[in-house]
């Protein structure tokens, strides 16, 4: 990572942030969010998703630390979050937010009891301590059982295998419950898992080597069966890993829907409610730069707003007295009063969710690789080692002792240490590669589906396109230029922000007497001239007469008072590589869509340019979901690439989903894998990873099955001694790690990408 | 071979040592943040106790 990751231009959002817009909203958020301690104290957490390096945490450490009231103030850079346990619950939070916002990093307000993480964590925790129990046995047993393999025979080797036991029982008792409880859970609905047997060989062993241990008997399985535990729970406590690791990092970036909104009273007092208290009928205050928490219809002000969260279109709306508007809008230019007319749970957003919702009940019946080869293995494994046990029944004439032996080495040595390994590993190492590369994946099972998609369907606001508007042409002339950008500035407007960032170049002119007409522009004065940025209509009032038609149509003009009008032309800004993206998956063998709600022509010129022939347009998101189900009812395994509430639910329905990092929160949630930085050639890498993913991991399931197909003979014949059994345990276990392995290497993914990657070089430093 | 009485439980003692100073150390949350922990290491003035 670049070193001067925190030093550079922080973006837009700082400008809102700066400007002091929708504060008052977080502030309040933030005080619902903190956790009252014993001792008095209050505990905040923060997301920051800016955080970047060591020089981002002390500067934010020391900004926080020395103010009057704070504790103290914490940053946890792995999960970029910022917990700041301030003195009294009577402090209002405020000045944190303020201090972060001056130092230059927004930070949203965590819910840590929303997150439900704490269960998770918990469950982590607890696998690992069992781990480390199991490791810690696993060593000392191995070192008694070496000597007593090596030679050591009587009175040494009784005593030697009693205090294995002593360790061995304990140890099993506490780290083998993770098995023990599912099995159980197994075997009460009547159905076997993978557990069964690990916990049967566990029980069995350990029982049998106790027995052996007290009567004076020569060989005790101790090292066998802790060992066994040892390497499962690393392959568990790898793949709980993984999921809490994306999990965060998925809700760690920055939240979007409206959480709450300011009510305004009957004598004009502004209260804020959380969004399951908003009542129709009752009026909303929504400031600029906030959204809007529920349907209802403009009562005062007028502005513009983005509904690009629920159209998918990014030109913005004007809006006045008496327009209705959605839930999860979010608010541009000038302040409105809303009347709530529908409850927050029956709003637009709320029938996405629920759509979702009923979608998502499809894709979970999904079943992972492991769990299936665990459903053909698992009763092989018994009647394996039943027939085994019966066999010498018969051959030994009756030899319980030594034919439970024979059954017990063969549960062990067939158990699915390597194959608990198979996966996990792999969707580790494929989890890390994808971090490295800003990709970020909720769980193991989504790199499996996304091997198997056949078919990728793309959105195309915001997942093609960026999403911010880009001024294709101008006739503006160098004099007024500067005085162009001076307005632009002024305005967080997406199309003023499109203007400022074509005119980068271009000086800025002094401007005094700025005034911001909400639904139409910027209004200021330059050099004792009046000048306007803003609607072509609106622009053109002041210019001198006859001279608007050359501007009018186009999206946005500048004029100067009695002067020319100048248009600007909106465009939208295709993702830069977003062709080569489609190019690689095609060589994927890879069937391409294009299915947005966006109007026939805008859709066609993306399709055309980015070279995919299957179009949709004006797709709703009912519509999106029934082509996702029109494809999978012919067979065809969805990728689904979107990025808005209105994508929402065709993410969920997809076999598999890619969102990416400025989608809306709905949308991330929504999605199997999140992609931070702005190139699309992030959904054929992804699926390149997945594809060499599902091939280890067939690998490895083959290096197993190999394994036991040279194991099982030879412990049914009854040659297996402890010795034999624990080292072909860890040789096939090592052998599946060093085979897993090498996707980390990789060798060459994506040879197109050599020359898009140094185009997309300075968004490295974003993710 | 009776030093082995000694050896014993000295072998077990030490590797229990080392199992509890791991879970100690995992209680107390020092594996929560291990990217900050790398940075904080090159900065004199960091607190060391996490929250």
């Amino acid at each position: 990572m670049a070193g001067s990751c925190c030093g550079g231009d922080l973006g837009v959002d700082n400008a809102l942030a700066s400007a002091g817009v929708g504060d008052f909203t977080r502030v309040e958020e933030l005080q619902r969010a903190g956790h009252i301690e014993n001792d008095g104290t209050v505990r905040y957490v923060l997301s920051v998703p800016e955080v970047h390096c060591g020089a981002c945490i002390s500067a934010i450490e020391r900004g926080l630390n020395g103010l009057e009231g704070v504790v103290s103030a914490r940053v946890n850079l792995s999960l970029k979050r910022l917990t700041v346990i301030l003195d009294s619950e009577d402090r209002s939070p405020g000045f944190v937010l303020q201090t972060l916002d001056r130092l230059g990093y927004r930070a949203m307000p965590v819910d840590l009891g929303e997150l439900g993480d704490v269960e998770h964590k918990r469950q982590s925790e607890r696998l690992l301590r069992a781990l480390a129990v199991a490791g810690f046995a696993a060593g000392n047993i191995m070192l008694l059982s070496v000597s007593v393999w090596s030679g050591a025979t009587g009175a040494t080797r009784d005593l030697f295998h009693l205090i294995s036991g002593l360790v061995a029982v304990p140890v099993v008792a506490y780290s083998g419950q993770v098995f023990f409880s599912s099995a159980l859970k197994a075997l009460a609905a009547r159905r076997l898992n993978m557990d069964v047997p690990i916990s049967l060989a566990v029980i069995l062993a350990l029982g049998m080597s106790v027995y052996e241990s007290l009567t004076g008997g020569a060989e005790a399985y101790f090292d066998a069966a802790v060992t066994l535990l040892f390497f499962l729970l690393i392959g568990r406590y790898l793949d709980q890993l993984m999921r809490d690791h994306a999990r965060s990092a998925v809700l760690g970036l920055a939240r979007m829907t409206a959480r709450g909104g300011n009510v305004v009273g009957d004598d004009g007092s502004l209260t804020y409610a959380p969004v399951d208290e908003i009542e129709p009928g009752m009026v909303v205050r929504v400031a600029p730069g906030e959204r809007i928490p529920a349907d209802g219809r403009v009562v005062r002000g007028t502005s513009d707003l983005d509904r690009s969260l629920v159209t998918g279109e990014s030109a913005p709306v004007a809006v006045a007295a008496n327009t209705e508007v959605e839930a999860g809008t979010l608010n541009l230019t000038g302040p409105i009063d809303v009347k709530v007319v529908r409850k927050a749970d029956e709003s637009f957003i709320a029938e996405v969710m629920q759509m979702m919702e009923a979608a998502e009940n499809g894709r979970g019946r999904y079943v992972r690789i492991a769990d299936r080869a665990a459903r053909v293995y698992a009763p092989a494994v018994h009647l394996l080692a039943l027939f085994a046990f019966l066999g010498w029944m018969i051959v030994t004439e009756g030899d319980w002792h030594a034919s439970l032996y024979t059954a017990i080495s063969v549960l062990i040595i067939t158990c699915p240490c390597a194959l608990g390994l198979a996966v996990p590993v792999v969707h580790v190492i494929g989890a890390a590669r994808l971090f490295g590369r800003g990709i970020l994946m909720k769980d193991g099972s989504a790199l499996e589906r996304l091997a198997e998609a056949d078919t990728a369907v793309f959105d195309k606001t915001g997942t093609l396109t960026t999403g911010t508007p880009r001024i294709a042409a101008t006739a503006i002339g160098a004099d007024d230029a500067p005085a162009a950008k001076a307005l632009a500035m002024h305005s967080i407007h997406p199309a003023s922000r499109a203007v400022a960032v074509f005119l980068a170049d271009t000086p800025v002119a002094a401007l005094s007497d700025i005034r911001e007409v909400p639904g139409y522009g910027v209004e200021g004065i330059v050099d004792g001239e009046r000048v306007r940025l803003g609607r072509a209509e609106w622009a053109a009032e002041m210019a001198a007469p006859g001279t608007g038609e050359a501007a009018r149509g186009a999206g946005l003009a500048f004029a100067r008072e009695g002067g020319e009008v100048a248009g600007f032309t909106l465009s939208e800004t295709l993702r830069p590589d977003a062709a080569d993206a489609v190019a690689a998956l095609r060589e994927q063998d890879m069937a391409v869509e294009l299915l947005s709600g966006d109007s026939a022509a805008a859709v066609k010129a993306i399709a055309a340019t980015v070279g995919i022939e299957a179009v949709r347009a004006q797709a709703t998101p009912a519509s999106k979901i029934a082509r996702v189900r029109e494809l999978q009812a012919h067979g065809r395994h969805v990728m689904m690439v979107g990025d808005g509430l209105n994508d929402a639910p065709a993410l969920a329905a997809g076999h598999v989903s890619m969102a990416p990092a400025s989608a809306s929160d709905i949308g991330r949630m929504a999605a199997d894998f999140v992609f931070t930085r702005e190139t699309m050639m992030s959904v054929p890498f992804a699926r390149e990873i997945a594809l060499k993913a599902g091939r280890l991991v067939r690998q490895n399931f083959g290096l197993a099955a190999l394994y036991n197909v040279i194991a099982v003979p030879l412990a049914v014949a009854g040659y297996v001694t402890p010795l034999i059994a624990a080292l072909a345990m860890s040789g096939s276990s090592i052998v599946v790690v060093m085979n897993s392995m090498r996707l980390a290497r990789g060798g060459r993914l994506l040879p197109r990408l050599g020359r898009t990657r140094k185009a997309a070089e300075p968004n490295e430093v974003l993710a | 071979m009776n030093v082995l009485i000694y050896l014993i439980p000295a072998a077990l003692g030490m590797g229990a040592l080392g199992l509890f100073a791991f879970l100690w150390s995992m209680k107390s949350g020092q594996y929560q943040d291990l990217d900050g922990a790398a940075e904080r290491i090159l900065d004199e003035e960091a607190d060391e106790k996490p929250l």
